[in-house]
């Protein structure tokens, strides 16, 4: 019994990471329509970007986040502007090549810089700190992620609902067409968004390293776990994605208990048999919006 | 002259829909733009508002020549348009809908009050999904947006599409009080009378082509009929 407790809650923290790198993902989707396969290989270029900025400086990675973060959310925003919003005017193929050219740009460029080998970011003892509620030990950084993760989809909802940038997004994403008709250029609101997701790619790129040794071709499996998260949860749907990530992690979490090599494995046999039998996923567009 | 166009030639890649078209329009004064389905009425809009990027001719509004400039810019100079279909942001409330006309920052005239006065049946709903209004309510927000963009020159595709008649005459009597404060109009009707009775000049093309044009005065109806459907 308490064994099990100890599985559910561990995959629910490591849930929280699956819907805080699979909620970039989401965005570029919901708000451009460009599936973005160098999502993974972003997120691996975060986590290197935070070893160069915490060896510079000296600084703490968790604090390096915010560096990060913001050179992230500039990355994005230039990204968009100068190659991703010419490619959207080719139809939907012409970003999924794009951004499968850059994944392929990004190895070659971190495996240049970094070499093949594997590399962490150090963040001390907190990484293996935990907390002991009875038989069950929980460690501080799980948790850490979790809360990270509540605390970007909770503002991003603010921002969504409640702000006139918010606005123009959901306007966008139901017509993009009409909203140009209102005055507005969708390729700037573009550039923002991709920015957005860069950022939180760039706060998600930071845990995974501090998490996790990476090396440079360590994304394609992290944009699988990002790919399924958004599918699970319903592709196009902000909370939808939140409870992708966690199913996803819930489900790797039950199969590691059941054997070491079970565990990726049970995430991706989830993710297939709602592919197979619920592909719109747990929330579709009909009950929530971006 | 607030809008002149001259020798206007477009259409969808390999498919031609105008050809040769001109057509004027003074400040202030309202034009009905008639002719069946498929005349390309629609498509002339879509040019004016830079949806579609004219093959050649020019589009010249209130000095400037606007045809390939991008819509947002074209918005901000002061072209407003009701789509057809009406095109409401179905995630967005009705108060929001009406907002996102104000998105063009155009110097401010039209307010959410100035509008629910208008259309006084729109504030009970302001926080309601726009897509629960009964058709008619749709179409006052889809006008309502419209006149928040602070136009000088409103489009509307086909206003009455769908909509009781009641209604309609409901819609074009507000349109007329509004058109008192300057602004210029383009209508769009399959219905003849209803468009001729709403305007100052009228246009009616077919298969893409300008084939009669004059005053609401000189408007014979049965003329008109005629080259409607191309005789
Ligand atoms: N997206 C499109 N792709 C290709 N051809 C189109 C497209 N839209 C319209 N057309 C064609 O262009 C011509 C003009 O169409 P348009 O929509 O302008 O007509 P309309 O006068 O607005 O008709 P309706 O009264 O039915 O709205 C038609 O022959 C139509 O088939
Ligand atoms: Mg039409």
């Amino acid at each position: 019994m308490i064994a099990w407790i100890d599985t559910l809650i561990q995959g629910l923290l490591l849930g929280g990471f699956f819907a805080l790198s699979g909620l970039g993902l989401s965005l570029s989707f919901g708000i451009m329509r460009i599936v973005n396969i160098a999502h993974g290989d972003f997120l691996v270029m975060a986590a290197y970007l935070c070893l160069v900025v915490s060896s510079l400086t000296g600084m703490n990675p968790l604090l390096a986040i915010v560096v990060v973060t913001t050179l992230m959310f500039l990355f994005g925003y230039g990204l968009q502007k100068t190659i991703l919003n010419k490619s959207i005017d080719g139809g939907e193929l012409s970003p999924l090549l794009i951004t499968f050219g850059l994944s392929i740009i990004l190895h070659n460029v971190l495996q240049e810089f970094f070499s093949a080998d594997a590399k962490s970011l150090d963040v001390g003892a907190f990484e293996v700190a935990s907390l002991n509620i009875g038989q069950i030990n929980i460690g501080w950084l799980p948790i850490t992620i979790f809360f990270v993760s509540l605390v970007v989809y909770t503002i991003l909802h603010q921002i969504v609902e409640s702000t006139r940038f918010g606005m123009i997004v959901r306007a966008i994403v139901d017509d993009a067409e009409t909203t140009s008709l209102m005055g507005i250029n969708t390729k700037k609101i573009n550039c923002l968004g991709m920015g957005l997701s860069m950022a939180i790619v760039g706060i998600a790129g930071t845990f995974f390293g501090i998490k996790s040794p990476f090396f440079p071709l360590a994304g394609g499996l992290q944009l699988l776990f990002a790919f399924e998260a958004v599918i699970i949860g319903g592709m196009g749907s902000i909370w939808g994605t939140l409870l992708g990530g966690i199913s996803l992690g819930i489900a790797q979490s039950i199969g590691y208990r059941i054997g070491s090599g079970w565990g990726e494995f049970a995430g991706h046999l989830v993710f297939f048999l709602f592919l197979l039998l619920k592909p719109s996923g747990l929330l579709s567009k009909e009950t929530s919006h971006v | 002259m607030l809008l002149e166009i001259k020798d206007l030639n477009a259409g969808y890649g390999e498919i031609k829909a105008l050809f040769d078209v001109d057509l004027t329009l003074n400040q202030g004064s309202t034009l009905a733009l008639i002719g069946s389905n498929g005349a390309g009425k629609t498509t002339l809009l879509r040019c004016i508002t830079g949806l579609i990027k004219p093959n050649n001719g020019y589009i010249n509004f209130n000095g400037d020549n606007i045809e390939g400039c991008k819509p947002h810019d074209i918005a901000t100079k002061g072209i407003a348009m009701v789509p057809e279909g009406r095109r409401l942001f179905p995630s967005l409330t009705v108060e929001e809908n009406l907002l996102m006309g104000m998105c063009n920052n155009r110097e401010q005239e039209w307010t959410l009050e100035k509008v629910y006065n208008l259309f006084p049946a729109l504030k009970v709903f302001r926080k309601k999904m726009a897509t629960v209004l009964s058709g008619g309510q749709q179409q006052m927000v889809a006008v309502g947006r419209a006149l928040m963009a602070n136009p000088r020159l409103l489009l509307c595709d086909e206003l009455s599409l769908g909509l009781a008649p009641v209604v309609v005459k409901d819609i074009y009597r507000t349109l007329k009080t509004v058109t008192k404060t300057g602004l210029s109009l383009i209508i769009v009707e399959q219905d003849i009378n209803q468009a001729i009775v709403a305007s100052d000049t009228f246009l009616c093309i077919c298969e893409g082509k300008v084939v009669m044009s004059g005053t609401r005065e000189t408007a014979d109806r049965s003329l008109i009929a005629n080259a409607y459907f191309g005789n």
